[in-house]
Protein backbone atom coordinates (compact mmCIF):
# COMPACT_ATOMS: atom_id res chain seq x y z
CA UNK A 1 0.00 0.00 0.00
CA UNK A 2 2.06 2.87 -1.24
CA UNK A 3 -0.51 5.66 -1.39
CA UNK A 4 -2.58 6.96 1.48
CA UNK A 5 -5.86 8.91 1.13
CA UNK A 6 -5.38 12.67 1.01
CA UNK A 7 -7.11 13.38 4.31
CA UNK A 8 -5.17 10.78 6.27
CA UNK A 9 -2.40 11.72 8.65
CA UNK A 10 -0.01 9.33 6.90
CA UNK A 11 -0.34 11.24 3.60
CA UNK A 12 0.88 14.38 5.36
CA UNK A 13 3.70 12.64 7.16
CA UNK A 14 2.11 12.52 10.62
CA UNK A 15 2.43 9.23 12.45
CA UNK A 16 0.56 8.27 15.58
CA UNK A 17 2.66 6.65 18.32
CA UNK A 18 0.72 3.64 19.58
CA UNK A 19 2.56 3.51 22.87
CA UNK A 20 2.06 7.07 24.13
CA UNK A 21 -0.36 8.71 21.67
CA UNK A 22 2.05 11.41 20.52
CA UNK A 23 1.73 12.71 16.98
CA UNK A 24 5.16 12.21 15.40
CA UNK A 25 6.65 13.55 12.21
CA UNK A 26 7.34 10.65 9.85
CA UNK A 27 10.60 11.34 8.09
CA UNK A 28 10.67 8.53 5.58
CA UNK A 29 7.72 8.42 3.21
CA UNK A 30 8.25 4.83 2.07
CA UNK A 31 5.52 2.37 3.15
CA UNK A 32 7.57 0.12 5.47
CA UNK A 33 9.61 2.87 7.07
CA UNK A 34 9.85 3.30 10.83
CA UNK A 35 10.97 6.03 13.19
CA UNK A 36 11.45 6.35 16.95
CA UNK A 37 8.94 8.29 19.04
CA UNK A 38 10.73 11.32 20.55
CA UNK A 39 8.73 11.09 23.80
CA UNK A 40 8.63 7.40 24.68
CA UNK A 41 11.19 5.78 22.39
CA UNK A 42 8.80 3.25 20.89
CA UNK A 43 9.01 2.32 17.23
CA UNK A 44 6.54 4.33 15.15
CA UNK A 45 5.35 3.65 11.63
CA UNK A 46 2.50 4.87 9.45
CA UNK A 47 0.70 1.51 9.74
CA UNK A 48 1.30 -1.51 11.95
CA UNK A 49 4.04 -3.52 10.30
CA UNK A 50 2.97 -6.65 8.37
CA UNK A 51 -0.40 -6.33 10.03
CA UNK A 52 -2.38 -8.37 7.48
CA UNK A 53 0.19 -11.17 7.29
CA UNK A 54 0.41 -11.63 11.07
CA UNK A 55 -3.36 -11.39 11.48
CA UNK A 56 -3.92 -14.04 8.78
CA UNK A 57 -1.32 -16.41 10.27
CA UNK A 58 -2.77 -16.18 13.78
CA UNK A 59 -6.33 -16.46 12.50
CA UNK A 60 -5.56 -19.62 10.49
CA UNK A 61 -3.93 -21.14 13.57
CA UNK A 62 -7.07 -20.27 15.55
CA UNK A 63 -9.31 -21.91 12.95
CA UNK A 64 -7.21 -25.08 13.10
CA UNK A 65 -7.52 -25.16 16.90
CA UNK A 66 -11.25 -24.46 16.76
CA UNK A 67 -12.13 -28.03 15.68
CA UNK A 68 -10.41 -29.93 18.52
CA UNK A 69 -11.62 -27.24 20.93
CA UNK A 70 -15.21 -28.16 20.18
CA UNK A 71 -14.88 -31.88 19.49
CA UNK A 72 -12.52 -33.05 22.23
CA UNK A 73 -13.72 -33.24 25.84
CA UNK A 74 -12.74 -30.29 28.01
CA UNK A 75 -13.63 -32.12 31.22
CA UNK A 76 -13.65 -35.75 32.37
CA UNK A 77 -15.76 -36.56 35.41
CA UNK A 78 -15.12 -39.77 37.32
CA UNK A 79 -18.01 -40.70 39.59
CA UNK A 80 -19.18 -43.82 41.39
CA UNK A 81 -21.55 -44.44 38.50
CA UNK A 82 -18.76 -44.27 35.91
CA UNK A 83 -16.84 -41.72 33.92
CA UNK A 84 -18.33 -39.02 31.75
CA UNK A 85 -16.70 -36.77 29.17
CA UNK A 86 -17.95 -33.24 28.61
CA UNK A 87 -17.39 -31.13 25.55
CA UNK A 88 -18.26 -27.44 25.52
CA UNK A 89 -21.63 -28.06 23.87
CA UNK A 90 -22.62 -30.85 26.27
CA UNK A 91 -21.85 -28.49 29.18
CA UNK A 92 -24.32 -26.00 27.74
CA UNK A 93 -26.92 -28.73 27.23
CA UNK A 94 -26.44 -29.86 30.82
CA UNK A 95 -27.02 -26.34 32.16
CA UNK A 96 -30.12 -26.00 29.96
CA UNK A 97 -31.59 -29.29 31.15
CA UNK A 98 -30.90 -28.59 34.81
CA UNK A 99 -33.19 -25.58 34.51
CA UNK A 100 -30.74 -22.71 34.62
CA UNK A 101 -31.35 -21.55 31.07
CA UNK A 102 -30.13 -17.95 31.58
CA UNK A 103 -26.75 -19.34 32.54
CA UNK A 104 -26.85 -21.84 29.67
CA UNK A 105 -27.39 -18.89 27.36
CA UNK A 106 -24.45 -16.97 28.86
CA UNK A 107 -22.12 -19.96 28.48
CA UNK A 108 -23.40 -20.64 24.96
CA UNK A 109 -22.75 -17.04 23.92
CA UNK A 110 -19.35 -16.81 25.59
CA UNK A 111 -17.95 -20.21 24.61
CA UNK A 112 -19.63 -21.14 21.32
CA UNK A 113 -20.97 -18.03 19.65
CA UNK A 114 -18.25 -15.51 20.52
CA UNK A 115 -15.25 -17.56 19.27
CA UNK A 116 -17.12 -18.45 16.07
CA UNK A 117 -18.23 -14.86 15.43
CA UNK A 118 -14.72 -13.62 16.21
CA UNK A 119 -13.24 -15.92 13.59
CA UNK A 120 -15.89 -15.00 11.00
CA UNK A 121 -15.52 -11.26 11.70
CA UNK A 122 -11.72 -11.41 11.38
CA UNK A 123 -12.13 -13.29 8.08
CA UNK A 124 -14.51 -10.60 6.83
CA UNK A 125 -12.17 -7.77 7.87
CA UNK A 126 -9.08 -9.36 6.36
CA UNK A 127 -10.75 -10.29 3.06
CA UNK A 128 -12.35 -6.85 2.59
CA UNK A 129 -9.07 -5.10 3.42
CA UNK A 130 -7.16 -7.22 0.94
CA UNK A 131 -9.75 -6.53 -1.78
CA UNK A 132 -9.45 -2.82 -0.93
CA UNK A 133 -13.21 -2.84 -0.57
CA UNK A 134 -15.01 0.46 0.03
CA UNK A 135 -18.01 -1.18 1.59
CA UNK A 136 -19.29 0.18 4.94
CA UNK A 137 -15.97 1.30 6.46
CA UNK A 138 -17.60 2.79 9.54
CA UNK A 139 -19.48 -0.41 10.32
CA UNK A 140 -16.36 -2.48 9.75
CA UNK A 141 -14.43 -0.26 12.17
CA UNK A 142 -17.20 -0.73 14.71
CA UNK A 143 -17.06 -4.47 14.18
CA UNK A 144 -13.34 -4.36 14.91
CA UNK A 145 -13.94 -2.39 18.10
CA UNK A 146 -16.56 -4.92 19.20
CA UNK A 147 -14.11 -7.72 18.41
CA UNK A 148 -11.51 -6.25 20.76
CA UNK A 149 -14.07 -5.69 23.52
CA UNK A 150 -15.54 -9.21 23.60
CA UNK A 151 -12.20 -10.99 23.13
CA UNK A 152 -11.50 -11.98 26.75
CA UNK A 153 -15.01 -13.24 27.52
CA UNK A 154 -14.49 -16.56 25.78
CA UNK A 155 -12.04 -17.42 28.57
CA UNK A 156 -15.11 -18.19 30.68
CA UNK A 157 -15.03 -21.94 30.09
CA UNK A 158 -11.34 -22.19 30.90
CA UNK A 159 -12.00 -20.67 34.34
CA UNK A 160 -15.01 -22.91 34.90
CA UNK A 161 -12.91 -25.99 34.14
CA UNK A 162 -10.10 -24.72 36.38
CA UNK A 163 -12.49 -24.22 39.30
CA UNK A 164 -14.37 -27.50 38.88
CA UNK A 165 -11.11 -29.42 38.55
CA UNK A 166 -9.76 -28.15 41.85
CA UNK A 167 -13.04 -28.20 43.80
CA UNK A 168 -14.36 -31.60 42.83
CA UNK A 169 -11.63 -33.78 44.32
CA UNK A 170 -13.90 -35.73 46.65
CA UNK A 171 -11.72 -38.85 46.79
CA UNK A 172 -13.84 -41.83 45.84
CA UNK A 173 -17.10 -39.90 45.39
CA UNK A 174 -16.26 -37.84 42.38
CA UNK A 175 -13.27 -36.23 40.74
CA UNK A 176 -12.90 -34.08 37.66
CA UNK A 177 -9.96 -33.91 35.28
CA UNK A 178 -9.33 -31.31 32.60
CA UNK A 179 -9.45 -32.75 29.09
CA UNK A 180 -7.37 -32.04 25.96
CA UNK A 181 -10.15 -29.85 24.55
CA UNK A 182 -9.38 -27.22 27.21
CA UNK A 183 -5.87 -26.68 25.81
CA UNK A 184 -7.21 -26.23 22.27
CA UNK A 185 -9.96 -23.93 23.50
CA UNK A 186 -7.48 -21.73 25.40
CA UNK A 187 -5.37 -21.58 22.24
CA UNK A 188 -8.38 -20.40 20.20
CA UNK A 189 -9.06 -17.58 22.66
CA UNK A 190 -5.45 -16.40 22.79
CA UNK A 191 -4.87 -16.72 19.04
CA UNK A 192 -8.02 -14.79 18.05
CA UNK A 193 -7.11 -12.05 20.55
CA UNK A 194 -3.58 -11.81 19.14
CA UNK A 195 -4.92 -11.80 15.59
CA UNK A 196 -7.26 -8.89 16.38
CA UNK A 197 -4.39 -7.00 18.06
CA UNK A 198 -2.18 -7.41 14.99
CA UNK A 199 -4.85 -6.11 12.63
CA UNK A 200 -4.65 -2.40 11.85
CA UNK A 201 -8.14 -0.83 11.45
CA UNK A 202 -6.64 2.10 9.55
CA UNK A 203 -6.20 -0.26 6.60
CA UNK A 204 -10.00 -0.28 6.27
CA UNK A 205 -9.90 3.46 5.58
CA UNK A 206 -6.89 3.42 3.28
CA UNK A 207 -9.03 2.57 0.26
CA UNK A 208 -11.59 5.28 1.03
CA UNK A 209 -11.00 8.45 -0.96
CA UNK A 210 -11.90 11.92 0.30
CA UNK A 211 -14.94 12.06 -1.95
CA UNK A 212 -16.29 8.82 -0.53
CA UNK A 213 -16.46 10.28 2.98
CA UNK A 214 -19.93 11.62 2.56
CA UNK A 215 -21.31 8.22 1.64
CA UNK A 216 -19.49 6.62 4.55
CA UNK B 1 -17.43 19.42 17.36
CA UNK B 2 -14.56 18.84 15.05
CA UNK B 3 -13.42 20.12 11.75
CA UNK B 4 -11.23 18.64 9.11
CA UNK B 5 -7.80 20.17 9.40
CA UNK B 6 -7.32 21.33 5.83
CA UNK B 7 -6.93 25.02 6.60
CA UNK B 8 -5.91 24.77 10.18
CA UNK B 9 -2.37 25.53 11.19
CA UNK B 10 -2.61 25.28 14.99
CA UNK B 11 -0.21 22.52 15.70
CA UNK B 12 -1.08 21.94 19.35
CA UNK B 13 -4.75 21.22 18.74
CA UNK B 14 -4.16 18.77 15.91
CA UNK B 15 -4.93 15.16 16.51
CA UNK B 16 -5.16 11.99 14.49
CA UNK B 17 -7.60 9.15 14.87
CA UNK B 18 -5.74 5.98 15.85
CA UNK B 19 -8.37 3.81 14.19
CA UNK B 20 -8.96 5.52 10.83
CA UNK B 21 -5.96 7.90 10.57
CA UNK B 22 -8.06 10.99 9.84
CA UNK B 23 -6.36 14.27 10.70
CA UNK B 24 -8.63 16.40 12.85
CA UNK B 25 -8.56 19.41 15.15
CA UNK B 26 -9.42 19.04 18.81
CA UNK B 27 -11.88 21.49 20.37
CA UNK B 28 -10.20 24.22 22.40
CA UNK B 29 -11.21 22.98 25.84
CA UNK B 30 -11.68 19.24 26.21
CA UNK B 31 -14.19 18.68 29.00
CA UNK B 32 -16.03 15.70 27.58
CA UNK B 33 -15.06 12.61 25.66
CA UNK B 34 -14.12 13.45 22.08
CA UNK B 35 -14.86 10.94 19.35
CA UNK B 36 -13.56 10.78 15.79
CA UNK B 37 -15.95 12.53 13.41
CA UNK B 38 -15.53 9.82 10.79
CA UNK B 39 -15.31 6.43 12.51
CA UNK B 40 -16.47 7.23 16.05
CA UNK B 41 -13.35 6.03 17.88
CA UNK B 42 -12.64 7.58 21.28
CA UNK B 43 -9.94 10.16 20.56
CA UNK B 44 -9.67 12.01 23.80
CA UNK B 45 -10.99 11.11 27.20
CA UNK B 46 -12.65 13.67 29.41
CA UNK B 47 -10.04 14.76 31.96
CA UNK B 48 -9.64 11.79 34.30
CA UNK B 49 -8.24 11.44 37.77
CA UNK B 50 -5.26 13.36 39.04
CA UNK B 51 -2.31 11.08 39.84
CA UNK B 52 -3.09 11.37 43.57
CA UNK B 53 -6.61 10.02 43.09
CA UNK B 54 -5.37 7.26 40.79
CA UNK B 55 -2.75 6.36 43.39
CA UNK B 56 -5.37 6.03 46.13
CA UNK B 57 -7.50 3.82 43.88
CA UNK B 58 -4.54 1.64 42.94
CA UNK B 59 -3.59 1.14 46.60
CA UNK B 60 -7.15 0.15 47.49
CA UNK B 61 -7.29 -2.20 44.49
CA UNK B 62 -3.98 -3.83 45.45
CA UNK B 63 -5.29 -4.47 48.97
CA UNK B 64 -8.49 -6.08 47.71
CA UNK B 65 -6.50 -7.99 45.06
CA UNK B 66 -4.40 -9.53 47.84
CA UNK B 67 -7.53 -10.49 49.80
CA UNK B 68 -9.15 -12.01 46.72
CA UNK B 69 -6.14 -14.20 46.04
CA UNK B 70 -5.33 -15.23 49.62
CA UNK B 71 -8.78 -16.36 50.76
CA UNK B 72 -10.71 -19.27 49.25
CA UNK B 73 -13.19 -18.28 46.57
CA UNK B 74 -15.55 -21.22 46.93
CA UNK B 75 -15.75 -24.26 49.15
CA UNK B 76 -17.49 -27.56 48.52
CA UNK B 77 -18.88 -30.06 51.01
CA UNK B 78 -20.11 -33.53 50.11
CA UNK B 79 -20.21 -36.73 52.12
CA UNK B 80 -18.10 -35.29 54.91
CA UNK B 81 -15.33 -34.22 52.53
CA UNK B 82 -14.59 -30.52 52.35
CA UNK B 83 -12.61 -28.79 49.64
CA UNK B 84 -11.95 -25.13 49.04
CA UNK B 85 -9.87 -23.35 46.51
CA UNK B 86 -8.24 -20.05 45.69
CA UNK B 87 -7.41 -18.90 42.18
CA UNK B 88 -3.81 -20.02 42.71
CA UNK B 89 -5.11 -23.34 44.02
CA UNK B 90 -6.76 -24.02 40.67
CA UNK B 91 -3.44 -23.34 38.96
CA UNK B 92 -1.55 -25.87 41.09
CA UNK B 93 -4.31 -28.47 40.66
CA UNK B 94 -4.18 -28.04 36.87
CA UNK B 95 -0.40 -28.45 36.98
CA UNK B 96 -0.81 -31.70 38.94
CA UNK B 97 -2.96 -33.00 36.12
CA UNK B 98 -0.32 -32.18 33.49
CA UNK B 99 -2.41 -29.37 32.06
CA UNK B 100 0.48 -26.92 32.02
CA UNK B 101 -0.81 -24.73 29.14
CA UNK B 102 -4.21 -24.26 30.79
CA UNK B 103 -2.60 -23.69 34.19
CA UNK B 104 -0.32 -21.02 32.73
CA UNK B 105 -3.24 -19.36 30.97
CA UNK B 106 -5.19 -19.11 34.24
CA UNK B 107 -2.09 -18.02 36.18
CA UNK B 108 -1.23 -15.23 33.75
CA UNK B 109 -4.68 -13.86 32.92
CA UNK B 110 -6.12 -14.24 36.42
CA UNK B 111 -3.27 -13.45 38.80
CA UNK B 112 0.08 -12.43 37.32
CA UNK B 113 -0.87 -9.89 34.66
CA UNK B 114 -3.49 -7.99 36.74
CA UNK B 115 -0.99 -8.00 39.62
CA UNK B 116 1.85 -6.76 37.42
CA UNK B 117 -0.38 -4.02 36.03
CA UNK B 118 -1.33 -2.81 39.52
CA UNK B 119 2.28 -2.86 40.74
CA UNK B 120 3.46 -1.05 37.62
CA UNK B 121 0.82 1.64 38.13
CA UNK B 122 1.93 2.01 41.76
CA UNK B 123 5.52 2.34 40.59
CA UNK B 124 4.51 5.05 38.10
CA UNK B 125 2.09 7.03 40.26
CA UNK B 126 3.96 7.19 43.57
CA UNK B 127 6.99 9.17 42.32
CA UNK B 128 4.86 11.31 39.99
CA UNK B 129 2.66 12.53 42.85
CA UNK B 130 5.88 13.51 44.64
CA UNK B 131 7.07 15.37 41.57
CA UNK B 132 9.75 12.89 40.57
CA UNK B 133 10.17 10.92 37.38
CA UNK B 134 10.19 7.16 37.97
CA UNK B 135 13.13 5.40 36.34
CA UNK B 136 12.19 3.91 32.97
CA UNK B 137 8.78 5.64 32.84
CA UNK B 138 8.23 5.19 29.05
CA UNK B 139 9.01 1.49 29.18
CA UNK B 140 6.73 0.84 32.16
CA UNK B 141 3.91 2.82 30.51
CA UNK B 142 4.29 0.68 27.39
CA UNK B 143 4.26 -2.49 29.50
CA UNK B 144 1.00 -1.38 31.19
CA UNK B 145 -0.58 -0.85 27.76
CA UNK B 146 0.46 -4.29 26.56
CA UNK B 147 -0.56 -6.09 29.76
CA UNK B 148 -3.94 -4.39 30.20
CA UNK B 149 -6.07 -6.35 27.68
CA UNK B 150 -4.88 -9.67 29.14
CA UNK B 151 -6.22 -9.11 32.64
CA UNK B 152 -9.47 -11.08 32.87
CA UNK B 153 -10.56 -10.84 36.49
CA UNK B 154 -14.18 -10.08 35.55
CA UNK B 155 -14.36 -13.14 33.32
CA UNK B 156 -13.06 -15.24 36.20
CA UNK B 157 -15.86 -13.95 38.42
CA UNK B 158 -18.46 -15.01 35.86
CA UNK B 159 -16.68 -18.38 35.75
CA UNK B 160 -17.12 -18.71 39.52
CA UNK B 161 -20.86 -18.07 39.20
CA UNK B 162 -21.23 -20.67 36.44
CA UNK B 163 -19.32 -23.27 38.49
CA UNK B 164 -21.45 -22.53 41.55
CA UNK B 165 -24.58 -23.39 39.57
CA UNK B 166 -22.97 -26.49 38.07
CA UNK B 167 -21.93 -27.73 41.51
CA UNK B 168 -25.10 -26.86 43.38
CA UNK B 169 -26.75 -30.18 42.47
CA UNK B 170 -23.70 -32.21 43.40
CA UNK B 171 -22.88 -30.90 46.86
CA UNK B 172 -23.21 -28.00 49.25
CA UNK B 173 -21.27 -24.97 48.05
CA UNK B 174 -19.91 -22.25 50.33
CA UNK B 175 -18.97 -18.90 48.79
CA UNK B 176 -15.83 -17.70 50.56
CA UNK B 177 -14.26 -14.37 51.49
CA UNK B 178 -12.36 -14.49 48.21
CA UNK B 179 -15.58 -14.36 46.20
CA UNK B 180 -16.80 -11.19 47.91
CA UNK B 181 -13.35 -9.68 47.49
CA UNK B 182 -13.53 -10.44 43.78
CA UNK B 183 -16.83 -8.58 43.54
CA UNK B 184 -15.24 -5.50 45.14
CA UNK B 185 -12.12 -5.99 43.02
CA UNK B 186 -13.89 -5.81 39.65
CA UNK B 187 -15.73 -2.63 40.71
CA UNK B 188 -12.42 -1.04 41.73
CA UNK B 189 -10.65 -2.24 38.57
CA UNK B 190 -13.42 -0.89 36.35
CA UNK B 191 -13.38 2.44 38.17
CA UNK B 192 -9.63 2.91 37.89
CA UNK B 193 -9.57 1.73 34.26
CA UNK B 194 -12.29 4.17 33.20
CA UNK B 195 -10.80 7.12 35.12
CA UNK B 196 -7.15 6.42 34.31
CA UNK B 197 -5.73 9.28 32.27
CA UNK B 198 -2.62 8.21 30.37
CA UNK B 199 -2.37 11.52 28.52
CA UNK B 200 -2.24 13.39 31.84
CA UNK B 201 0.54 11.11 33.09
CA UNK B 202 2.57 11.78 29.95
CA UNK B 203 2.08 15.51 30.49
CA UNK B 204 3.23 15.18 34.10
CA UNK B 205 6.20 13.14 32.98
CA UNK B 206 7.27 15.78 30.50
CA UNK B 207 6.72 18.57 33.04
CA UNK B 208 8.75 16.75 35.72
CA UNK B 209 11.53 16.05 33.25
CA UNK B 210 11.64 19.69 32.16
CA UNK B 211 12.05 20.92 35.75
CA UNK B 212 14.88 18.55 36.53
Amino acid sequence: MSRYPLNSAAARGWWHCHACGLLCRGVDERPGATAVCPRCGAEVSARKKRSVEYAWALLLAAIICYLPANLLPIMETAMLSGTQSDTIMSGVVFLWQSGSWPLALVVFIASVLVPLLKILAMLLLLVTVQCRSRWAPRQRTRLYRLLEAIGPWSMLDIYVVALLVSLVQLQSLASIKAGPGAVAFGAVVVLTMLSAMCFDPRLIWDSIEVNDDRQA
Amino acid sequence: MMSNSKNDTHHHARTVCHECDLLQVLPVAVTQNVVCCRCGALLHRAPGDQPQTSLALVLATLFVFALANLFPVVGLEAGGVRTATTLLGTVSQLMHQDMLPVAMLVLFTGVLLPGIELLALLYLLLPLTLGRVPYGFPRVMRAVRIVHPWGMVEVFLLGVLVSLVKLAHLAQVHPGIGLWSFFVLIVLLATSASRFDAALLWERYEACRAIR
